[in-house]
């Protein structure tokens, strides 16, 4: 494994993209094909789920350590990544070796893997013998390994780019064999790298071409004819593969939506073998779209009952035909693509619909039609050019998506909670709330939106103006005002304030505003009622 | 209940019997100061009491016309109804730690410490007391040193790849105490002259003047015209990090030496490439040690996670202990 640690060191001791990827790309020409597969598997997001619960291995180091559990608490809150906090702990009992032996695939297939059938003692004297003989780098690795997500800094993007430096395989085809399930081996490590096509596995979607924002007018794009408009729908971007018999969903999010949505599998089981459609899964009723929420509602339910078919019914919208007849279709022109769309969907006003394109003659009366966007439950326009391929990933230049400038609202900060990966002993996950008669109520969690240099000042505040703490969520003074930015707002039981922001981000510190200066329950229930009556 | 020989006060810690200040934050009558940094020594007192050593660097702080008295190690002298004396602390040049004694009890405020051996200045001094007020900038577990000449190892080995590779090392680290420490280590490794932040120049050379040998350097300002510094070591403050300065070093790696770099977050959310854990503040263990081996039955904790230091003391070592607010930082200067 020590292979595997050092690479995960280079990773994280450089900020050049160029250097990341070039450590990769080494890794992956040099290491065993059974710990490259391992590699790849961990580098582009996965877990192994279920081998031990922080709360055990956090009670096995004091066991081993012997400190009060509070001092660990305290430790943890200081560094912020358990991982690393278990770590940096048994180094006060354990003198760490140089060298991690026996290599990744070992380690996870052997030793990991096998946690999940044993008993808890089992399990805690096999964790104590491995942190004994591990260097303090690859004692952090095992403890990622067992917690969760690796973070550290490469995106799949970029592991797909140091792949195609290790072989001659291009980053397409590369890409696309990462999708979908695959079992980290030896052979799909080879499979991976073999230059030759072997016809790929039927359940497999195409990478997804994404959109970039687009920042200036649209008239910068050229001729109004040169491009496809439609409405950016608001639901789960997603893949319908009809092949082989069997009907396969994906998400943008590489999950396969298996057994959520019968009603779009039904559907797709009409259409020809050999086709895949790229879309929108939607709550729909009639001819528009339902609020996100209400599909939130879907997501996550597993053979949805009759009823709960008819309260949130969702359809597939079509954007574009990658695949017919079993031909791959991403090199033809949109506008070939979306003829054969049109043909195949023509007649359809079931489970799956075709998008239909905006037939505004020129940008200013787009613009005009972009207004309207709220009203018809959309979050803008999606402009497409009419000659270009379904390429890979997100590149600049022939999607753009056209969003509505975002609603705002002025919040108070009420709870802070720790960040994850670089910003982990930061507070950066924010609560916020609006005014409802004397007290405030919760209204959303924010993330992003500051810079730096305000995540630590306001970390700052938060430290020296916590009112109580709740684990690792602290209650801070009613004082700090935000303007929120948000894409949609709908009715919801998940926040006290009974309302839901869709996307809500920082968009400013309003050092400017006191907590009396925020919005209030009821002037945000206006403005729900003026979006549902389209203003 | 013992007599309270120092408390803090509104300028400072305040020492009534002997009616003078330690490390003031405000101007009083008579400071004494255990170091030279900033939040230690500040400008407006009447009259200085601090280590022959650290005068200079005291003169540069607290400008030319302060009057500094500078006395040695160990050599008692009389304040009020009080006896001081200044002992090694171990944590730059000149750092003292104030033992105070009136009336049979023993005080020492020992300003920053470390146990670390350091080239650069006097070993701490253990200095056995009835009441010890401690700095607490790292007291959590996590907070370990390595052997710093190791670290100066890792460093060496970061500069030479980095040359290799035709890049500038730039190593961000503070202007007094570490970056003269790190130049004085490196020379187990190399006698290659480096470059230095002007920020650091006179620094250097009052540590040059008490007669510390450290590696060769240059300031940045001195390098020719076109001097492209692949094949450098430079050393500059934080301050510097992201600054039009750091221009001139095309493709340069950065990295930071400090205690605060033991945390992988603390180092990526600053966009360092590397970080080197260098401290010239006590770990954790040695924390523990020192407060043993003063045999101090109560124990006044300053700056840092004293919240922390106070609950061990008290729940797990059986010893005494309570926080001390003061305006001491800490942090920023290591």
């Amino acid at each position: 494994m020590q292979r595997f640690v050092d690479l995960y060191q280079t990773l994280d001791e450089t900020n050049a993209t160029s250097a990341k990827v070039r450590a990769m790309a080494d890794y992956f020409a040099s290491a065993p094909a059974a710990d490259a597969a391992w590699a790849v598997y961990f580098l582009t997001g996965g877990r192994l789920r279920r081998l031990a619960k922080p709360a055990e291995l956090r009670q096995w180091v004091l066991d081993l350590t012997g400190m009060p559990d509070w001092l660990l608490e305290e430790t943890y809150s200081s560094v912020g990544d358990l991982a690393e906090t278990l770590s940096l702990l048994l180094d006060t009992v354990l003198a760490p070796p140089e060298q991690a032996s026996e290599p990744l695939h070992v380690w996870v297939e052997q030793r990991l893997l096998p946690l999940r059938q044993q008993a808890e003692p089992d399990r805690k004297r096999q964790l104590i013998g491995w942190w004994t003989g591990l260097p303090t780098g690859g004692r952090f690795v095992l403890n990622k390994m067992l917690t969760g997500a690796f973070r550290v800094g490469v995106s799949r993007r970029l592991v797909v780019r140091a792949l195609a430096q290790a072989s001659e395989v291009e980053p397409a085809r590369l890409a696309h064999r990462l999708m979908g399930h695959w079992q980290p081996d030896a052979a799909f490590f080879r499979h991976l790298l073999d230059p030759k096509d072997h016809g790929e596995d039927a359940s497999r979607p195409y990478p997804f071409f994404l959109a970039s924002p687009l920042a200036g007018e649209p008239g910068e794009l050229g001729a109004r004819s040169d491009w496809l408009a439609e409405w950016k729908w608001d639901g789960v971007r997603g893949q319908l593969l009809q092949r082989g018999g069997d009907c396969y969903l994906w998400s943008r999010g590489e999950d396969l939506m298996e057994g959520r949505f019968p009603e779009i599998e039904a559907a797709a089981r009409a259409l020809q073998d050999g086709t895949v459609l790229d879309g929108e899964i939607l709550a729909w009723d009639d001819d528009r779209p339902l609020p996100f929420n209400v599909l939130q509602k879907r997501i996550n339910r597993l053979r949805p009952s009759a009823r709960m078919q008819q309260r949130a019914p969702v359809i597939f919208l079509a954007y574009d035909l990658l695949e017919q007849d079993g031909g791959d279709l991403r090199a033809l022109p949109l506008t070939e693509r979306r003829q054969r769309l049109a043909a195949l969907l023509d007649h359809a006003d079931g489970s799956i619909r075709l998008s239909r394109p905006l037939d505004d003659p020129d940008w200013d009366s787009l613009a005009r039609r972009r207004d309207q966007a709220l009203a018809m439950g959309t979050e803008g326009l999606m402009l497409k050019r009419l000659n270009s391929p379904y390429r890979v990933g997100r590149t600049r230049g022939d999607w753009w998506k056209w969003k509505i400038a975002p609603l705002t609202i002025d919040a108070v900060l009420l709870y802070a909670q720790p960040g994850h990966g670089r910003r982990s002993n930061l507070f950066t996950d924010y609560t916020f709330g609006i005014r409802d008669g004397d007290g405030l109520v919760p209204i959303a969690k924010a993330y992003s939106g500051l810079d730096n240099a305000e995540i630590e000042q306001l970390d700052r505040w938060i430290r020296s103006h916590t009112t109580e703490r709740f684990g690792p969520v602290r209650a801070v003074e009613m004082q700090q005002v935000f303007e929120l930015a948000f894409e949609g707002l709908a009715e919801s039981g998940r926040h006290k304030s009974g309302l839901a922001l869709r996307f809500p981000r920082i968009a400013r510190w309003r050092h400017d505003l006191g907590p009396a200066d925020a919005d209030s329950l009821t002037s945000v229930r206006e403005l729900l009622d003026s979006i549902r009556s389209g203003y | 209940m013992s007599l309270e020989l120092i408390r803090p006060g509104r300028r400072g810690l305040f020492c009534e019997a002997g009616d003078f200040h330690i490390d003031p934050w405000r101007p009083v009558p008579r400071a004494v100061i255990t170091h030279a940094h900033a939040d230690h020594a500040r400008s407006g007192s009447d009259i200085y009491y601090a280590q022959h050593d650290s005068v200079p660097l005291l003169r540069k702080r607290l400008g030319p016309h302060s009057l500094i008295r500078g006395v040695d190690y160990g050599e008692p002298f009389r304040l009020g109804q009080t006896t001081v004396s200044l002992h090694p602390a171990g944590h730059i040049l000149g750092s003292s730690q104030v033992r105070v004694e009136a009336g049979g009890e023993v005080w020492v405020a020992s300003g920053d410490y470390k146990r670390d051996p350091d080239p650069t200045c006097a070993d701490f001094e253990v200095v056995p007391c009835d009441t010890f007020i401690t700095e607490a900038t790292f007291a959590l577990p996590i907070y370990r040193w390595r052997p710093v000449a190791a670290v100066a190892g890792d460093i060496h080995a970061w500069w030479q790849a980095n040359a290799a590779a035709d890049r500038p090392s730039v190593l961000f680290c503070y202007a007094l105490g570490k970056a003269q420490r790190l130049m004085a280590e490196l020379l187990a490794y190399t006698d290659r002259g480096i470059y230095l932040h002007g920020a650091m120049v006179p620094l250097v050379a009052a540590y040059r003047d008490a007669g510390i040998a450290m590696l060769p350097s240059l300031p940045v300002s001195a390098a020719g015209r076109g001097h492209r510094f692949s094949e450098d070591l430079i050393l500059a403050p934080p301050s510097a990090a992201g600054s039009p300065w750091m221009r001139r070093f095309r493709g340069h790696s950065t990295g930071f030496a400090s205690g605060w770099m033991r945390i992988r977050g603390n180092r990526r959310r600053r966009g360092y490439d590397r970080g080197f854990v260098v401290s010239d503040h006590v770990d954790w263990p040695d924390l523990l040690r020192t407060i043993r081996e003063t045999g101090a039955r109560r124990v006044l904790a300053t700056h840092g996670r004293t919240d922390v230091l106070v609950r061990y003391l008290n729940e797990v070592e059986g010893v005494a202990a309570e926080p001390l607010e003061t305006l001491y930082s800490g942090e920023s200067d290591d």
